[in-house]
C-alpha cells in the first residue's frame, strides 16, 4: 500500500478551503497550518500563465525527516504516510531543518507537527483526508498507488504530472497535475 | 441634538456607572453560558444540521462538536445541491464567527456621559422597551411607514415580518442596487424572468463559459465554482473578459484583457459577428424572439474593428471567441455576473449579455440557463398585514420603475430631508449589513444616519455601522439559532433547516426571538402566534410531509419537480413574461420608460494622468466586510493588498510590500494604508484590491486598520437610471507614499 | 516577471518567512563540542606519543575544561528543545542515520571519558586531592594501567565528535549551504584548531606554546583550503548550491563571513603566529583568542546562513 495525493493545478483556484478544513478537522492552532497554497505567475501582461498548488507534506518515500529524527518519533506509518509520535518527539527541530518543502512546524505544545494525510482520524475509517473531501473544485485526489483503480492512480495514468524538487532525492508522493 | 447624537462612538463603554452595570451583566452572562455549554455537552447529538450564513449562497451542512462539546467543524451536507457536501473556505471557517471573542455581547443604548456619546450596557428588556417606546412615539408623528429595514441574510425574514406587521413595507437589501440589480432587470426586460440566487446557470453541462469581469473562484459562490470545475474536467472552454488576470483567466482558453469600462463595445461587436456570420440559433430566434431585425440593423456598425479602437482587443480575437461561443451553443453561458453595478449603464450592459444568450439560444437549454423550481412551503397563518399609506417605491417616485426590488440607496437618499421630499424615513433597522462598507458614497450614508431619529443595529460583530446606532442588539450567530427554512430555487426543489448547535454565547439572542419580543412589546403579538421557532418550523414542515424531527436528522429534503420544465422541449411553444410574450431583443419596457430599447455604447470616464482606475473584487476566503475579523479566515488573509502593475510600480518607485495610502479624484484620502503587491496580473491603467477590509472600529481586534476600505474611495457614484443601481467603477486613485502610520504598516 | 506567493497566509512560527528553527543554542553547542573534541584529541595524542610530561597543559590541564564545555553544550542543546520533558527519548534508541542521535550518543561516551581523564590527572593538578575510598583508588589505578587504551578510545571518539559537529549540518540536503561533505572535515579542523588555540592560551611554557602554535598554523592552512574548496564545490554545483554560495559572495553574509571568520578568525591569527614563531614579540593571547573567536563565528554564520539557503520550486 502506498498512499499518495494528486493536486490538479488546472482546477485549483487557491481558495484555501483545504487549509481551513485541515485546521478545524485536526485542531491546528490558529496561526499555524499543515497545508498551504502557492500561486506562481509567469510572464508579462497580457501574456501570462498561472499555476496554483495546494501543498502539504509530500510523504516522501525517502524522507529526510524520518532519517534525521534522533528518537524515531518521525516514522513511516501505514501506506508510507510519514507521521510524528508526539510522545517521542523532543522538539529538536532537525526534521524541520531537513524538509526541503518546509512542511513541518513546531507545535506550540512542543512537538513537531505536520500533515498526516488524516491517516488515523479519517483514512483508516474509510474517509478521504479533510482537505480532499472539502475541496470545492475537486482538484485533490487521494488513494493507494498500489491499487490501479484508486482515484489517484487513475488520474495519474490519465494526466501529465510533476512532483516538487524531485532532484532533492526525497521521492515525494504529492503529485501535481499540470 | 441630531448631529452630535449620531457621533461615531469608538469606545465601547464610558463612565463608572455603565461599567458597573456591564460588569454585573457580564458575570451573569458567563454563568449562564457555562451552564448552557454543560448541558449542551451532555445531551446534544453528534451533528446538527445548519445552513451557512457566511454568505448568501447558504449551503447546508453539519456542525460537529468535539468530545468536550465544543463546536469543532462544519462540513457540507451531501444532499444539498448548493454545496454537494463541500463547503467553501468561508463556510468551513464559519466556526470562527462563533468563537470570535470580539463579538457583540450585550445590548447597548446610546447615552451621553459628561457631554460625550457612549454606549450603556442594558438588559434585553430595557433595550426592547426603549425601542418600542421610541417606535410608538415616532410612528405617531410620521406614521409607521417611516421605518425602514436594511438587511442581508437570514435575519431579514424575522425583522421584515415584524416591520410589515408594524405597517411598513420598506425592506431593502444592498444586494439589489449595489450588486446584482442590473442583471435581474436586464434579464427581466429581455426574458421576462430573473437569474435568482443561486444563479440558474447550467455551468455543470456547459461547453463554453463566458465571464465578463466575473471572477468565479475568487468569488467563492460554491455551487458555481464546483460546476465550473466539473465543466473544466469535461473540457469546456472558458472565455474571460477582465482587465485583471483573474484566477479564472488563468484557467481560460481565451483571456481578453479588455480596457476597463468598454465591455459594452465588446458585447456589441460579438453580436455583430454572430449576426453577420449567421452564427446564431435561427430557429430559436424565429420562434421566440422579438426585434431581431431591429437588432441586426442596430449592430451593423459595431464591427470588431470598431471595437478594437475602444476595447484594445484585436478584431481577430473577437471573431475567434464569437465562433467559440457559437460552436458550443446552445450549451454556452454568457454569465450575467453578480456584482454588476459598475458604470451607471449596467442594466443596458446586462441587456446586451441577455441578448447574446438569446442569439445563441442558451436560455432554457441544457448547458445554458435552466428553469429553477422552488419548494412550496406554506407560511404560518397570521392576520393580514396592515396596508401602508405609501409604498417604499414612493421614496424615488417617478424613477426606477423597472426595479423589481426596493432600491436601498433610494431609501437612504429619502432619509435625508430635502425641500421636495415628503417621504422621509425616521427609523432604520439595520441587520447583518455594514452599510458604511456596502453603500457607496459614505458621506451621503452618514448624512442619512444623522437625520434619523432612531437607528437600531442588529449584528453579531461591532462593525462600523454599530458606532452610529442608538441601540445595538447583539444577535447570536447562525450556529446558535433556528431560522426560517431555506427554500431557494434549484434544479430540484429542496428545503434546508438551521438548528442551533450551541446555546447563544454571551448575552446574545436569535433574530427570531428579538423580532417576536419586540413585536409583542409593540402590541403586534397577533402576527407572532407561534410559541417558538420549533413550533413554527414543525408546523410548516408538517404541511409538506416532513417534520422538525426528520429535518434534524437529514438537514436537507428534496422534492420532485412539479413541472417538467428544467429545459425547453425541442420546438416547444413558450410564452415569455414580457409585453410581447417573446424574448425581447428589442425591449418594449425600456422603450416605454424612455430608455434605449437596444443597448448602445457609451464612453465612460477615464483616469487623469497619475490616476488609476480603482477596481475591487472578492477573495475566496472572505465575504465582503463581514468576515474580516473571523479568526479562522483572517488566518488565511488578514489584509487586502493593492495590485500594481510593475510598470506603474517602477514609475512611482513602489516596492512590493511597501504600504501606501490612496487619494481619489475627489481628494478623498483613505483612512488607512495598504500593502503594495507588484504583479503582472493587473493592467497598467488600473489598480485592484479585495473589498471588505480597512475596518475602522478598534473593537475588531483582528480587522482594525488592516488594509483599505475601497468603499470610502467610491465617492463618484454613477446611478443607473433604469433601476437605481449605484455604479462604483468610475473612481480613480493615486498613491500617497508619505503619511503618518496608523494601520497595519505601523506593525511592520 | 515570475511572482511566487503563498496566498493562504501561511506564517508558521520559526519556519516562515525564513527558516529560523535554530538560534544561538545549536551553533554554541557545536562550537563547544568542537573545542572539547580538539582539546581531548590533543590530550590523547600527546599521551599516546609519550609526550604527556613535555606538554602538560595539553595532556593534563586543558582537559579539565572539557566536562564543563560539554555540559554547557548539552545545556544549550537542551534549551533548544521544544519538547524538553521528552529529552530522555534520545537515549531510548540509536538511529544510525540521524546525526542528532549520533551526537547524543557520542557525547554519552565522550562525557564520561573526559571525566575519567580529569580524574586521572586531578592529583597532579591538585596535589592535596584525596579519593577517600579505597575503591576509588583502585579504579584510578585500573584506568592508569590502561591509559594507552583509554587514550586511543578518546582519540577516536574526539575525532567522531569533531566530525559530528559538521555532519549535523551537512546531513540536511534541504539546506544547500549545509549540504556539503566538506562541512565535516571543516568543522573537525576548526574544532582541532580551537582546541590547539585553547592549549596555547593556557600553557605557560614557551616550547609547548610554540609546538601547538605550529600545529594550529597547519590546521588554519587546512581550514582555508577547505573553505576555498567548499566554495569551489558550490559554484561548480547546481543552481541552489550556487545561490547558497552567493550568500557569502555578495549576499547578506558576505561581510560578516569574510571579515570575522576568514580575516580575523584565520588569516590574521595565522600571520600573528608566523611572526611570533619568527621571534617577533606579540601578546601571546592574541592569536589563539582570535582563533577561538573565528571558530565561534564560523558556526554561528553557518547556522544562520544555512537556514536562509533553500531549494527553489
Amino acid at each position: 500500500m502506498r498512499y499518495a495525493m494528486a493536486v490538479d493545478t488546472k482546477k485549483c483556484v487557491g481558495c484555501s478551503d483545504c487549509v481551513v478544513a485541515c485546521q478545524t478537522e485536526n485542531k491546528v492552532p490558529i496561526g499555524y497550518c499543515r497545508d498551504w497554497i502557492v500561486e506562481v505567475t509567469d510572464g508579462t501582461y497580457p501574456q501570462l500563465e498561472i499555476e496554483i498548488r495546494s501543498e502539504r507534506c509530500n510523504h516522501c518515500d525517502n524522507s529526510p525527516c524520518v532519517r534525521c529524527c534522533p528518537t524515531g518519533a518521525s516514522h513511516y506509518a501505514d501506506g508510507g504516510v510519514v507521521l510524528v509520535t508526539h510522545e517521542a518527539c523532543i522538539g529538536c527541530g532537525a526534521c524541520i531543518a531537513s524538509c526541503p518543502y518546509d512542511a513541518r512546524y513546531p507545535h506550540p505544545d512542543g512537538y513537531v507537527d505536520k500533515c498526516t494525510f488524516c491517516l488515523e482520524n479519517r483514512v483508516q475509517k474509510g474517509l478521504n483526508p479533510a482537505c480532499v473531501s472539502v475541496c470545492p473544485t475537486k482538484c485533490l485526489y487521494f488513494g493507494d498507488l498500489d491499487d490501479p483503480n484508486s482515484p489517484v492512480s487513475l488520474v495519474l495514468k490519465k494526466r501529465k504530472w510533476k512532483t516538487l524538487i524531485p532532484e532533492a532525492g526525497t521521492d515525494p508522493q504529492l503529485y501535481f497535475l499540470v | 441634538m441630531k448631529t452630535t447624537r449620531r457621533q461615531f462612538i469608538k469606545v465601547s463603554t464610558m463612565g463608572a456607572g455603565s461599567l458597573a452595570v456591564g460588569a454585573s451583566i457580564g458575570k451573569w452572562t458567563r454563568a449562564s453560558g457555562l451552564l448552557g455549554e454543560l448541558t449542551a455537552g451532555t445531551s446534544t447529538p453528534t451533528r446538527t444540521p445548519t445552513y451557512c450564513e457566511v454568505c448568501f449562497w447558504q449551503c447546508a451542512g453539519w456542525v460537529y462538536k468535539d468530545e468536550k462539546g465544543e463546536i469543532q467543524k462544519i462540513v457540507g451536507n451531501d444532499d444539498d445541491p448548493h454545496c454537494n457536501g463541500r463547503f467553501c473556505p468561508r463556510g468551513t471557517g464559519g466556526v470562527g464567527q462563533y468563537t470570535d471573542g470580539d463579538r457583540l455581547k450585550t445590548p447597548m443604548i446610546r447615552t451621553k456621559v459628561d457631554g460625550v456619546d457612549s454606549f450603556r450596557e442594558v438588559d434585553w428588556d430595557e433595550a426592547l422597551d426603549y425601542i418600542a417606546s421610541k417606535l410608538k412615539d415616532i410612528s405617531s408623528r410620521y406614521g409607521p411607514e417611516c421605518v425602514a429595514l436594511f438587511t442581508h441574510g437570514s435575519g431579514g425574514a424575522h425583522f421584515g415580518h415584524m416591520l410589515k406587521a408594524f405597517g411598513s413595507q420598506a425592506v431593502t437589501a444592498p444586494s439589489f442596487a449595489q450588486c446584482r440589480g442590473p442583471r435581474e432587470v436586464g434579464f427581466l426586460t429581455t426574458f421576462g424572468d430573473i437569474i435568482y440566487s443561486p444563479e440558474r446557470t447550467d455551468i455543470r453541462d456547459t461547453r463554453c463559459l463566458v465571464l465578463i469581469g466575473s471572477h468565479l473562484g475568487e468569488n467563492m459562490h460554491n455551487g458555481q465554482v464546483q460546476e465550473m470545475s466539473d465543466a473544466i474536467d469535461k473540457g469546456a472552454s472558458i472565455i474571460t473578459v477582465d482587465p485583471r488576470f483573474s484566477t479564472v483567466a488563468g484557467k481560460s482558453k481565451f483571456w481578453l484583457p479588455i480596457k476597463p469600462g468598454t465591455d459594452m463595445a465588446l458585447l456589441l461587436a460579438w453580436m455583430n459577428v454572430l449576426i453577420e456570420n449567421g452564427w446564431y440559433d435561427k430557429d430559436y430566434i424565429t420562434r421566440y424572439a422579438h426585434g431581431f431585425d431591429q437588432l441586426k440593423e442596430h449592430v451593423k456598425k459595431y464591427t470588431p474593428e470598431w471595437a478594437f479602437g475602444i476595447t484594445t482587443l484585436a478584431p481577430d480575437l473577437i471573431r475567434k471567441t464569437a465562433k467559440e461561443m457559437f460552436n458550443a451553443s446552445p450549451a454556452v453561458i454568457i454569465h450575467p455576473g453578480r456584482h454588476v453595478t459598475w458604470y451607471g449603464d449596467d442594466t443596458q450592459r446586462l441587456r446586451a449579455v441577455a441578448i447574446l444568450n438569446a442569439l445563441l439560444g442558451s436560455w432554457g437549454r441544457r448547458g445554458g440557463f435552466y428553469q429553477p423550481e422552488k419548494a412550496k412551503v406554506p407560511d404560518f397563518p397570521v392576520p393580514p398585514f396592515p396596508t401602508p399609506k405609501h409604498q417604499p417605491t414612493e421614496a424615488y417616485k417617478g424613477k426606477y420603475n423597472l426595479a423589481n426590488e426596493v432600491v436601498s440607496n433610494g431609501i437612504c437618499d429619502a432619509t435625508i430631508p430635502t425641500p421636495d421630499q415628503n417621504c422621509s424615513y425616521k427609523v432604520w433597522f439595520v441587520n447583518g449589513t455594514n452599510l458604511l462598507a456596502a453603500l457607496p458614497d459614505q458621506e451621503q450614508t452618514i448624512k442619512a444616519l444623522e437625520a434619523l431619529e432612531l437607528l437600531v443595529v442588529i449584528d453579531t460583530m461591532p462593525v462600523e455601522i454599530t458606532g452610529y446606532a442608538d441601540v445595538i442588539l447583539p444577535e447570536c450567530t447562525y450556529l446558535e439559532r433556528y431560522d426560517m427554512l431555506r427554500k431557494s430555487g434549484h434544479r430540484e426543489p429542496n428545503i434546508a433547516i438551521r438548528v442551533p448547535a450551541a446555546q447563544p454565547k454571551y448575552n446574545t439572542k436569535p433574530a427570531d426571538w428579538i423580532a417576536k419580543n419586540l413585536a409583542e412589546k409593540l402590541g403586534l403579538g397577533a402576527w407572532f402566534p407561534w410559541k417558538n421557532m420549533e413550533e413554527l418550523l414543525d408546523w410548516q414542515l408538517n404541511q409538506v410531509g416532513s417534520s422538525l424531527e426528520e429535518m434534524k436528522r437529514i438537514g436537507v429534503k428534496k422534492f420532485p419537480r412539479q413541472h417538467d420544465d428544467l429545459y425547453f422541449a425541442p420546438g416547444e411553444d413558450i410564452a415569455f413574461n414580457t409585453n410581447t410574450g417573446k424574448i425581447e431583443l428589442y425591449s418594449t419596457d425600456m422603450e416605454a420608460e424612455g430608455f434605449d430599447p437596444l443597448p448602445v455604447y457609451t464612453a465612460h470616464e477615464e483616469p487623469a494622468e497619475g490616476f488609476y482606475r480603482l477596481i475591487y473584487g472578492r477573495a475566496p476566503m472572505h465575504t465582503f466586510s463581514r468576515t474580516a475579523n473571523n479568526p479562522n479566515l483572517t488566518d488565511l488573509m488578514d489584509e487586502n493588498t493593492l495590485w500594481v502593475n510593475p510598470k506603474v510600480a517602477k514609475l512611482w518607485d513602489l516596492k512590493a510590500g511597501q504600504y501606501v495610502k490612496l487619494k481619489n479624484q475627489d481628494g478623498k484620502v483613505s483612512t488607512f494604508s495598504i500593502k503594495v503587491r507588484v504583479t503582472e496580473r493587473i493592467r497598467w491603467d488600473s489598480v485592484y484590491m479585495v473589498h471588505g477590509f480597512g475596518h475602522n472600529n478598534k473593537k475588531l481586534s483582528r480587522a482594525h486598520g488592516r488594509g483599505i476600505n475601497d468603499t470610502e474611495l467610491v465617492t463618484n457614484v454613477k446611478i443607473d437610471p433604469v433601476m437605481g443601481g449605484t455604479g462604483m467603477r468610475g473612481n480613480f486613485v493615486t498613491f500617497i507614499t508619505d503619511f503618518e502610520t496608523t494601520g497595519k504598516e505601523a506593525e511592520s | 516577471m515570475r511572482e511566487e506567493l503563498i496566498i493562504s497566509g501561511r506564517m508558521n512560527r520559526l519556519v516562515d518567512p525564513v527558516l529560523n528553527i535554530w538560534h544561538w543554542h545549536i551553533p554554541l553547542y557545536l562550537f563547544l563540542g568542537g573545542l572539547a573534541a580538539g582539546i581531548l584529541f590533543f590530550a590523547a595524542l600527546v599521551t599516546i606519543q609519550g609526550k604527556a610530561d613535555k606538554y602538560p597543559t595539553a595532556a593534563k590541564l586543558a582537559p579539565f575544561l572539557t566536562p564543563f564545555l560539554l555540559a554547557l553544550g548539552l545545556l544549550a542543546l537542551f534549551l533548544d528543545l521544544n519538547h524538553k520533558l521528552f529529552f530522555w527519548r534520545l537515549y531510548t534508541t540509536i538511529r544510525l542515520e540521524s546525526p542528532m542521535s549520533w551526537g547524543a550518543w557520542t557525547l554519552m561516551v565522550v562525557m564520561p571519558l573526559s571525566l575519567i581523564w580529569c580524574a586521572l590527572n586531578i592529583r597532579e593538578i591538585f596535589p592535596r586531592w584525596d579519593w577517600k575510598y579505597p575503591i576509588l583508588f583502585k579504579t584510578e589505578a585500573f584506568f592508569k594501567n590502561n591509559l594507552l587504551t583509554i587514550s586511543w578510545i578518546m582519540l577516536v571518539f574526539s575525532l567522531i565528535l569533531g566530525v559530528y559537529t559538521g555532519i549535523l549540518f551537512s546531513a540536511f540536503n534541504a539546506r544547500p549551504l549545509w549540504n556539503t561533505s566538506i562541512l565535516g572535515p571543516l568543522f573537525l579542523t576548526s574544532g582541532l584548531s580551537t582546541g590547539a588555540a585553547a592549549i596555547v592560551l593556557m600553557s605557560k611554557q614557551q616550547t609547548e606554546r610554540n609546538y601547538f602554535a605550529r600545529i594550529d598554523l597547519m590546521l588554519i592552512g587546512i581550514e582555508i583550503f577547505l573553505i576555498i574548496h567548499m566554495f569551489m564545490g558550490f559554484l561548480a554545483s547546481t543552481q541552489v548550491h550556487i545561490e547558497a554560495a552567493q550568500l557569502f559572495l555578495g549576499g547578506p553574509y558576505t561581510t560578516v563571513f569574510w571579515m570575522f571568520v576568514f580575516s580575523f578568525g584565520l588569516v590574521v591569527p595565522a600571520i600573528l603566529e608566523i611572526l611570533e614563531l619568527r621571534g617577533f614579540h606579540m601578546p601571546h593571547w592574541l592569536a589563539p583568542s582570535l582563533v577561538l573567536f573565528g571558530g565561534i563565528m564560523l558556526r554561528f554564520i553557518m547556522a544562520y546562513a544555512g537556514q536562509a539557503s533553500r531549494w527553489l520550486y
